[in-house]
C-alpha cells in the first residue's frame, strides 16, 4: 500500500495493526487452549470456571500411549517407589498400567491409529504424485485429443461428496475383501488425490520452458531421460509442495475411514473422535492425541507457507 | 496419429524419434490414471447408479428387485429430506456468508503496512490445514456449557450451544467460519495486491472518499477471486459432514450428507441411499459447472 502520510492515516494503520493482532489471537485461541489442555492435570481439564493458570506436566501424553485401568486402592509405597517415573505419573492420576500375563506393558490403540495413518497417507500420497506428475507431464508437453475435456474429467472425480463415493465403493470392497484394510484406504486416497496431483502438477510443469527439454533432445538424450533427468529435477519444487498437500488431505480424511474401517486399518481421525465414548472422557488424554495428531500438519504449513493459495486453489491462481 | 503430430515439440527433430516414441510415452503417462479414476470413481458410480433403480439391502443377501423410479419419486416426496435440504441450505448461507465477511475483512486489514505480515498470515491460515474430525472434536469442549472456555470468555453462564436444537447448526456453522475464514482471507489477499497502485493513487489525486475508492475500484476488481472462493466454499459447505456428525447429533444439524450416511450405513437402505446420493451429485456437478466458468474467467485475465 502507498506509505502512510497524514497524521489521521497513521492513527487508522495503527487501529489496522491493533485489530489484525486481536484477530489472529482469536483465532489461535482454540489451538492455544487444546494445546494447553494437552499439558493439564486431569483434575484441571474440566473445571468451573476454567483453569488458565496451571502447572504443565506430560502426564497426559504417558497415558495416550499406554493401557489404563481405574486404581481401586492407592498403592503400596513400595510398589510407588520401585515404578518408573511415567509410571508414577498414571498412579498420580488414579489409574495403574494394564500389564499383559508376562507383566509386560500393554500399549493403548493410539499408536497404532497413528501409525495406520502414517503408512496410508505416505502411500497414497506417493501413488498420487508419482501418477499425476505423469500424466501432468503427458498433457503439457503432448497434444491430447479432447484435452480440456479430460482435465475437466479428472478434476470432476475430485468434486464428488466422500459419502456418496463412499457407498458403491463400501459394496466393492465387501465383494473383494478391501474393508478394513490398508490397501483399501491407499486406493480410495489415491483416487481422491489424483485430480488435485493433475491439476496442481500440470501448472508447475507448464511453467518449465520446453527450451530445457529440447536442448537435452538435441543432446542426444531420448524424451524419457530428458523427462527423468531434465524436466524432474526441475520440477522438483512443485512435486514437493503437491505431496505434502497430497498427505495432509489423507492424513485428515475422515468420512472415508470411518465408513471403510473399524479397528486394523483405522487411522487416527475416526479413532480419536472414538475415544469420547460412554462416561466421563479424559479430556487431556483426548487434548494429548489431538495435539500430537494435529504437529505434523502445523509444521508442514508452515513449510507450504509460499505454495498455500496455489494449492488451495486447485493450481489456478498463482503469484 | 504419428509422433510428428502429437509432439509439441520442433517435430521436425531428428532426436524425438529415438527411445520410446512420444506417442507411446503419452500413452503410458496418462492412460493409467485415466483408467484408475474410471475404475475406482466411474465405475462404483454406474454401480450404485444400477442400485438407485432398485430395492436392494446390504444388510440383508435378498437379491435386488427393480422399482424403476420408486426410490427417486419417494425421496423427493419425503418432507423429511426436504427439511435435510433446507438445513443444508442454512448452513451453506450462513458458513459462506460468515467466511465472506470475516475473511474479506481480514484481508482488508492486511493488506497495509503491518509488520511480521508473513508471519501472521502464515498463522491466521493454521485452522484451514487441519483435520475437520479433530477440529469438530476439540471445539465440543470449548463449547461445552459447564467449562467452556468460550461460555467463560464470552460471559454466557452455562448458555447451551450443542444441545440446543435452534443453536447447534449455528454452533457448527461457526467453527466453520474459524476454519474456512482463512481460505477466503488467502484468495481475497491474492485478489487485493493484485489491484493496480496507481488506480489508487489516482483516486487519491482525484480526492475521491474510501468508501468511493472501495466500491468502484477494490471491489470490482476483487470480484472475480472473491467469487472462486465463494463457489469452492458453497460446494465445500454443501457436502459437509465431519464437522456437523462430530458435533452434534441433534436432527437440526442433520445435513444432506449426514441423512445419507444413517440412510446408507445404519439403516441399510442401500438402494435408496443410492437414489438420495445421485440426487446430490446432481446439485454438485451444477456447482462444479458453475467454479470452473469462474476459474477460466481468472485465468484469462
Amino acid at each position: 500500500m502507498a506509505a502512510v502520510r497524514t497524521p489521521a492515516e497513521r492513527t487508522l494503520n495503527r487501529l489496522a495493526i491493533v485489530s489484525v493482532l486481536l484477530v489472529t489471537l482469536i483465532f489461535l485461541a482454540p489451538i492455544y487452549w487444546i494445546t494447553a489442555t494437552a499439558f493439564k492435570p486431569r483434575n484441571l481439564a474440566t473445571t468451573v470456571p476454567p483453569t488458565v493458570m496451571f502447572e504443565p506436566e506430560v502426564s497426559p501424553f504417558v497415558k495416550l500411549f499406554l493401557r489404563r485401568s481405574q486404581l481401586r486402592e492407592a498403592p503400596s509405597e513400595e510398589q510407588y517407589a520401585a515404578a518408573p517415573w511415567w509410571e508414577q505419573l498414571v498412579f498420580d492420576g488414579g489409574e495403574k498400567v494394564v500389564r499383559s500375563g508376562t507383566g509386560e506393558v500393554r500399549w493403548s490403540a493410539y499408536p497404532d491409529r497413528f501409525m495406520n495413518s502414517l503408512i496410508i497417507a505416505v502411500s497414497s500420497t506417493v501413488l498420487a504424485v508419482g501418477m499425476g506428475t505423469l500424466t501432468a507431464y503427458g498433457f503439457s508437453r503432448f497434444k491430447v485429443a479432447g484435452e480440456q475435456d479430460w482435465l475437466f474429467f479428472i478434476l470432476s472425480t475430485r468434486m464428488l461428496p466422500p459419502v456418496v463415493v463412499a457407498i458403491p465403493m463400501f459394496l466393492m470392497y465387501r465383494v473383494f475383501g478391501l474393508t478394513d484394510t490398508h490397501v483399501g484406504l491407499i486406493i480410495l486416497y489415491t483416487a481422491f488425490n489424483m485430480s488435485f496431483s493433475v491439476w496442481l502438477m500440470k501448472g508447475f510443469i507448464d511453467e518449465i520452458p520446453r527450451e530445457y527439454e529440447e536442448a537435452a533432445l538435441v543432446d542426444g538424450y531420448t524424451r524419457l531421460q530428458a523427462f527423468f533427468k531434465v524436466v524432474l529435477p526441475e520440477a522438483a519444487t512443485g512435486i514437493a509442495a503437491t505431496a505434502v498437500f497430497c498427505f495432509i488431505i489423507a492424513w485428515n480424511e475422515y468420512a472415508f475411514a470411518l465408513i471403510m474401517t473399524n479397528r486394523r486399518a483405522q487411522t487416527a481421525p475416526p479413532f480419536i473422535p472414538s475415544q469420547i465414548g460412554s462416561g466421563l472422557p479424559d479430556w487431556t488424554v483426548i487434548a494429548a492425541g489431538t495435539v500430537l495428531f494435529l504437529l505434523p500438519v502445523a509444521i508442514f504449513t508452515f513449510l507450504l507457507r509460499n505454495h498455500l493459495l496455489r494449492g488451495m486453489s486447485f493450481g489456478a491462481i498463482r503469484k | 496419429m504419428t509422433t510428428d503430430v502429437i509432439t509439441r515439440l520442433d517435430p521436425q527433430s531428428h532426436a524425438a524419434k529415438r527411445g520410446l516414441s512420444d506417442l507411446s510415452i503419452r500413452n503410458l503417462f496418462i492412460i493409467p490414471t485415466i483408467l484408475f479414476l474410471i475404475v475406482f470413481n466411474i465405475f462404483p458410480l454406474l454401480y450404485s447408479l444400477y442400485y438407485s433403480f432398485t430395492d436392494f439391502r446390504a444388510s440383508t443377501n435378498a437379491p435386488a428387485n427393480f422399482i424403476g423410479l420408486q426410490n427417486y419419486r419417494e425421496l423427493l416426496n419425503d418432507p423429511f429430506i426436504w427439511n435435510n435440504f433446507v438445513i443444508t441450505a442454512k448452513y451453506v448461507i450462513v458458513s459462506v456468508a460468515g467466511q465472506v465477511v470475516v475473511g474479506f475483512g481480514v484481508a482488508l486489514l492486511l493488506n497495509r503496512d503491518i509488520p511480521y505480515k508473513g508471519l501472521i498470515t502464515t498463522l491466521l491460515l493454521l485452522p484451514m490445514m487441519l483435520s475437520m474430525a479433530v477440529v469438530g472434536l476439540f471445539w465440543k469442549l470449548l463449547y461445552d456449557p459447564s467449562f467452556g472456555i468460550i461460555n467463560y470468555a464470552l460471559g454466557l453462564g452455562t448458555f447451551e450451544w450443542l444441545a440446543n436444537p435452534d443453536m447447534a447448526l449455528y454452533a457448527v456453522a461457526i467453527t466453520d467460519i474459524w476454519m474456512w475464514s482463512p481460505f477466503v482471507m488467502l484468495l481475497s489477499l491474492a485478489g487485493l495486491s493484485a489491484v493496480p497502485k496507481h488506480l489508487y493513487e489516482a483516486a487519491a489525486i482525484d480526492r475521491a472518499g474510501s468508501l468511493y475508492t472501495f466500491f468502484r475500484i477494490t471491489l470490482p476488481l476483487v470480484a472475480p477471486i472473491l467469487m472462486i472462493a465463494i463457489i469452492f466454499r458453497t460446494m465445500e459447505a454443501f457436502k459437509t459432514f465431519d464437522l456437523a456428525y462430530i458435533l452434534t447429533s441433534q436432527p437440526t444439524t442433520e445435513v444432506l450428507s449426514i441423512r445419507l450416511y444413517k440412510m446408507a450405513f445404519q439403516e441399510w437402505q442401500t438402494g435408496r441411499s443410492c437414489a438420495l446420493a445421485y440426487i446430490m451429485l446432481i446439485v454438485v456437478v451444477a456447482i462444479t459447472n458453475i467454479y470452473v466458468k469462474y476459474l477460466n474467467k481468472v485465468k484469462e485475465r
